[in-house]
């Protein structure tokens, strides 16, 4: 906790200049990005009866080669038409979308196919066959592939051995757990060897213990595979602990994209704010809120909430202000979690009101910490 | 019962299993493509050709709802055609496979339709073209429901095969109605009624083990 002392008071707000570089950029500005979506629009014609959806809109993006991006938004949002439109499922009603460098927008039939072997992906729900085994399964994408038989062999055991379920060889889906069953459908995306691994919802079927598990997986993978990986999510965890990167989509919007530090240690849309408040919670326990009173109590505390964001951002904090104010603050209640190497979360204080019952060591200690810009607030009093 | 009846009903056996069996081999030859097709041609599906698909299920329909009877008599004009007869065994195979075929079509098509959408979502993602995803993925998935497909086609062709003795067909439901029926010899009807009962149990208990077999959706061990 304390390998930045140098930042643990003091640090700016603002947006850091140092790592916003190669994050997600506008697609003009990326030539060399691994997936890029230039001017995107996707609309659903109107069938039976059912209204058109416009499901996503100027869409303008690039991931970049190597990264871990997650795209996060609510269900409904345009995620699976975005990851769609990756791997040539779907064709974008406007605009481009380059992968490696093709534009597989325009690709149909063979060359369509041909390309489609340069994406893996893996889902929800595993989608593997139950007629075939762990290693049948592996093998299924070479074999469409045209790849030689002993060829095939060596590259499922090298496969099965990389996903940590080489003694799985010979069993049917309906053995394995589903962590295993994920683990079948990784080897399965990568087996021809491709540069983009598209995850759609992957770990949302899996018990927390799993994902995490499966999320170690994909970031070996993307370490020495060197395997760009897009993850679409609605989880915020699945962000945090893996993706580098972020693009928050919302009603067919991307609004906002970045690093995953500065996004969410700065949220500006409510959505990406909503989804902070999953990790970091921000509502104060039950026992707590129901004590809190705005009227100045007979004796006391009054109750303040810290914002704590950046790195390191409030290792000393509880203690500087302590010594220098010279209080007897209490903790009342704490979350700070790290976000892409960034502390985020919030610290509730209590400050004793003292003998004359008044406000006066509130006031200062707001004074003191909107000196070294941590946002503050007094949310009342507890008796 | 004297050595020649069984000698009848012996023949008459085999009579029915010729005609049964090759029909079903035919049948499936005709109705396992066509079902396949019915399966994946609606609109957006993998072979979208949604005029094709209704036109098709209208034939397969049409077929379908012709009682056998009338089938086999009103198409002897095309068995003599195929088979260059229009009585005997190998005559009756024809009606029998037009009766056969789109019902087998219409099951194959459940079978397949029972197939989890996402994997052919999962196989186009990597590549994979249309025939393949039949080949590799709808046939191998749908196995298990194919396979009682087949064993039902067949016990409703051994109970039509019972009603081409109109056309001089042969077999055991032939026998039952001259034999037991029109000479009054009730012990050639229950003869002929338990083998038919045999047979059946015969292929439903095969089919029933086979899609087992092959069925790896469920835990064994």
């Amino acid at each position: 906790m304390n390998a930045h002392p140098s930042l643990a008071i003091g640090r700016p707000i603002e947006k850091l200049d140092a790592i916003s570089r190669d994050a997600i950029s506008p697609a003009a500005t990326a030539p060399d990005a691994m997936v890029r979506f230039e001017g995107i629009s996707k609309t659903y014609p109107a069938y039976r009866g059912k209204p058109g959806v416009d499901a996503l809109q100027n869409i303008d993006f690039a991931i970049p080669r190597g990264s871990i991006t997650g795209v996060i938004g609510r269900s409904g949002a345009g995620k699976s038409s975005l990851v769609r439109l990756i791997n040539g499922l779907e064709r974008p009603t406007t605009g481009r979308v380059v992968v490696d460098g093709r534009d597989i927008s325009v690709l149909a039939g063979r060359d369509l196919r041909l390309a489609q072997r340069s994406i893996g992906m893996i889902f929800q729900h595993f989608n593997l066959l139950s007629s075939r085994t762990a290693a049948a399964n592996i093998a299924l994408p070479l074999e469409i592939a045209g790849w030689a038989k002993a060829d095939i062999i060596a590259r499922v055991a090298e496969l099965l051995a990389l996903v940590g379920i080489a003694d799985k060889h010979d069993r049917y889906p309906s053995e394995l757990s589903g962590g295993q069953k994920q683990r079948v459908g990784i080897a399965r995306a990568l087996a021809t060897r491709p540069s983009v691994l598209l995850s759609d919802e992957a770990t949302s079927a899996l018990d927390p213990q799993t994902t995490r598990a499966i999320l170690d997986l994909l970031a070996n993978i993307n370490r020495e595979l060197g395997v760009t990986i897009v993850l679409i999510t609605h989880e915020m965890s699945v962000v945090r602990q893996l993706a580098r990167d972020v693009v928050v989509l919302d009603a067919g919007h991307v609004v906002e994209s970045g690093h995953v530090a500065d996004i969410f240690t700065h949220p500006e849309h409510p959505i990406t704010q909503s989804f902070l408040a999953e990790v970091i919670g921000d509502s104060l326990p039950v026992s707590l809120a129901s004590r809190i009173v705005s009227e100045l109590p007979a004796g006391g505390q009054a109750v303040i909430r810290i914002q704590v964001r950046g790195a390191g951002a409030g290792d000393t904090l509880v203690a500087r202000l302590a010594r220098e104010l010279g209080l007897d603050v209490s903790l009342l209640s704490a979350r700070i979690d790290e976000i892409g190497g960034q502390h985020v979360g919030s610290l509730t204080l209590g400050i004793p009101l003292g003998t004359s019952c008044s406000d006066d060591a509130t006031t200062r200690t707001l004074a003191w910490l909107s000196q070294y810009q941590f946002p503050a607030e007094r949310l009342g009093y507890v008796a | 019962m004297s050595p020649e009846l069984i000698n009848l009903i012996i023949q008459a056996t085999g009579e029915s299993l010729y005609m049964v069996g090759l029909a079903a081999l035919i049948g499936t030859v005709i109705g396992l493509p066509l079902g396949v097709f019915l399966a994946t041609s609606r609109k957006g599906e993998l072979f979208s050709a949604p005029v094709v698909n209704r036109v098709l299920g209208i034939v397969v329909n049409a077929t379908r709802s012709t009682p056998f009877i009338i089938l086999v008599v009103a198409i002897i004009p095309f068995t003599r055609l195929v088979a260059g007869t229009s009585i005997g065994s190998t005559a009756a195979i024809v009606p029998l496979t037009i009766a056969s075929a789109p019902f087998m079509a219409r099951l194959v098509e459940a079978a397949i339709r029972e197939v989890d959408g996402g994997l052919i979502e999962t196989a186009s993602s990597f590549g994979a073209s249309p025939i393949q995803i039949v080949l590799k993925v709808l046939i191998p998935e749908a196995l298990p429901g194919l396979l009682l497909a087949l064993t039902l086609a067949v016990v409703s062709l051994l109970g039509y095969s019972a009603m081409v003795g109109a056309v001089g067909g042969g077999g055991l439901g032939d026998l039952g109605i001259r034999y037991g029926y029109q000479r009054f010899m009730p012990e050639m009807m229950l003869a002929v009624v338990v083998v038919l009962i045999a047979l059946v149990q015969l292929v439903q208990s095969a089919g029933d083990y086979l899609a087992r077999r092959v069925n790896r959706r469920l835990r064994h061990r």
